[in-house]
């Protein structure tokens, strides 16, 4: 039995002799390889991007809103109709079993003041619950707590946006701020959480309690009143069944009949957003196989190189054989070299790929991400080109007639 | 029992309505330590008969014993195993690796028989200095005359310890001087360490070197003796 490494040694001095031929073939491959690996950085860098903002929102988030009026058949947007109460969002928190935790909020803009600065800014009445719905870090300070609440006591928690605008490199702790004229105490910064799949700035808000912002920035809400209900659910699996749990429960609580429409709307927001990721997941896919066209033509290339290889060596072939050479020896030869011609591809096609990343990722802006996982199909795939289009043209060479092999000019 | 016995060796060439029967029905024999030399016009068979002998073709009926074993029947891989094992083919063209060193044409039969590297260049390096090429085992063929280069051939031949040489006209590309140095390391081989040799010439001062002569004509042995009568025809 012919050892494998004399093998590998015939195929490499082969290639070497040819080293120009060689090259190009390879390049080829460099090609394919560096492209889909530079459309599954691309594509999989979106996908993460989806997924950084599906966790930016808060996982598992469901949106209680408030129903729309129908005024003489014209029906009006959501919240035209103040339906939602406190006591609902205490009622979804304490019988939804899918519910982790609750969080009604009344919001509004306002402008804001500190010192000579001004800023307008969503400012959204709330309870504690809020920072586990939304799944908010505080950099500093902390959070309404329940005693805020109860009190109806004028304190605010800032986020990012707000505190560069308003204090710029002023630590904001402990400062008084100015919402509609009314003086609100700092007692927490946000960490950043960046863009909303939308566009927004999530950052731009500063949160208060639900109480004072009932009695005294948005006095014209009907006393227990509320603009929407934020629901975190317990897992992702059991948001339909939270969302379900919700709609019965408020039913009930709003006397809705069999025949009548909701006079709220339960949006599932972690639901959107996972389409989005399977759609951008389709996206990438679909790059990766336009990409992988590139791949199959190289694939070609070496299948080329190696007939003509094959050709310009059937004497040697013929030499090999009448000195003892099984046709499977002759075949093994012949594939490892377009193996290794196509995992030199492999390699030097990551790097181009992660090169070309890069540079798509800094000159274009978009988010790109590299993973051992596309690095391995790269490279697994490269070697898959190598046998399966350097399997004929080595079963050609195996297949030869020594005699006639031998009498080649 | 005979080194080599073919019984009723039939080869037949089909080209689309054509038949030609290259070899029709020889019957020889070759004893262990013999050296014959094979002569004949082209187109007489006798290429086919050295293939068949040398387990590059396999006959379209009829017997081929070699060592007693009948191979007339044997598959692609087991008439590589044999070539590799029993039989050095020396060529009119020399037929050597042209990107190898003399060193490691000398080594391929080797490598086929799954010997380790350092075995082989051992073995190797010692089969040349035999046919008095020691200083040239790292040139190139390029590199070596025709006579070198055929020498080469010859310790490649020799290197897994065959049970016949077989050689296709040896000195046809070979001027006078060297073709004589190559017949006396064949008669040398055959003389001191009784390979059996058998070569195939047009020439009869190269066939003279051989014990006994088998003419062929049209695909038939015409002869088979000590010695065969020069025909003038050919």
């Amino acid at each position: 039995m012919i050892s494998i490494t004399s093998i590998i040694n015939i195929a490499l001095r082969a290639l070497r002799a040819n080293a120009m031929r060689s090259f190009l073939a390879i390049l080829g491959i460099i090609i394919g390889v560096g492209a889909v690996v530079t459309m599954i950085a691309i594509g999989s860098g979106a996908s993460e991007k989806i997924s950084k903002q599906i966790s930016s929102i808060g996982s598992n988030l469901i949106l209680v809103l408030p129903g729309a009026t129908t005024q003489g058949g014209i029906r009006m947007g959501h919240g035209t109709q103040q339906t939602l109460t406190m006591a609902d969002a205490e009622a979804i928190g304490r019988e939804c079993s899918a519910v982790m935790a609750v969080a009604p909020a009344i919001t509004g803009t306002a402008q804001v003041v500190f010192g000579n600065q001004n800023w307008a800014t969503a400012i959204i009445g709330t309870t504690p619950e809020m920072v586990t719905v939304r799944e908010w870090e505080l950099l500093w300070g902390r959070f309404i707590n329940e005693q805020d609440v109860r009190s109806g006591t004028k304190v605010a928690v800032i986020g990012q946006t707000v505190a560069e605008k308003l204090f710029g490199e002023v630590d904001p702790l402990g400062k008084i701020i100015r919402i509609k004229k009314i003086p609100f105490e700092v007692i927490g910064v946000l960490d950043k959480k960046g863009q909303s799949l939308t566009g927004q700035d999530q950052d731009d808000i500063i949160y208060v309690p639900i109480t004072t912002a009932q009695r005294t920035l948005f006095g014209q809400t009907l006393p227990g009143r509320v603009r929407l209900i934020y629901v975190k659910a317990s897992s992702l699996e059991s948001i339909p069944q939270a969302t379900e749990q919700i709609r019965t429960l408020l039913r009930q609580r709003h006397r809705i009949g069999p025949n009548q429409e909701d006079d709220f709307t339960v949006m599932d927001l972690t639901q959107m957003l996972k389409a989005a990721e399977e759609s951008t997941k389709t996206m990438s896919i679909l790059l990766g196989a336009i990409a992988s066209v590139s791949l199959l033509v190289g694939g070609i290339g070496i299948m080329n190189i190696m007939l003509v290889s094959v050709t310009e060596r059937t004497r040697e072939i013929g030499i090999r054989m009448a000195v003892g050479a099984k046709p499977k020896d002759i075949r093994m030869q012949f594939l490892i070299e377009s193996v290794f011609l196509t995992t030199i591809g492999g390699v030097f096609g990551l790097l181009l790929g992660i090169g070309a990343s890069l540079a798509v990722s800094s000159l274009m802006d978009w988010p790109v991400s590299i993973s051992l996982f596309s690095a391995i199909i790269a490279f697994g795939f490269s070697a898959f080109v190598g046998v399966f289009f350097g399997f004929y043209p080595a079963y050609k060479a195996s297949n030869l007639n020594p005699i006639e092999a031998l009498r080649y000019e | 029992m005979s080194l080599i016995e073919l019984e009723n060796i039939v080869k037949v060439y089909k080209f689309g309505e054509f038949e030609i029967r290259v070899l029709d029905n020889i019957t020889v024999k070759i004893e262990k330590g013999e050296f014959v030399c094979i002569m004949g016009p082209s187109g007489s068979g006798k290429s086919t008969f050295m293939n068949i002998i040398g387990c590059l073709d396999t006959p379209t009926s009829g017997k081929y014993y070699l060592d007693g074993v009948d191979v007339s029947t044997f598959s692609l891989d087991q008439l590589a195993e044999i070539r590799n094992k029993k039989i050095g083919f020396v060529f009119q063209q020399f037929n050597l690796l042209p990107r190898a060193t003399a060193l490691e044409n000398v080594e391929l039969p080797l490598i086929y028989a799954g010997i380790s590297a350092k075995k082989r260049k051992e073995l190797a390096l010692h089969i040349l200095s035999k046919v008095g090429l020691s200083d040239r085992a790292n040139h190139y063929p390029r590199q070596l005359s025709g006579g070198q280069q055929q020498r080469v051939a010859i310790a490649r031949a020799l290197v897994n310890s065959p049970s016949i040489i077989l050689a296709d006209e040896p000195t046809g590309n070979l001027d006078s001087k060297s073709s004589l140095e190559i017949m006396e390391i064949f008669k040398k081989l055959n003389e001191e360490q009784g390979f059996t040799t058998i070569i195939v010439t047009h020439e009869p001062d190269i066939a003279a070197f051989g014990k006994r002569q088998i003419r062929f004509l049209d695909g038939k042995i015409v002869c088979d003796s000590k010695v065969c009568p020069v025909d003038e025809k050919l």
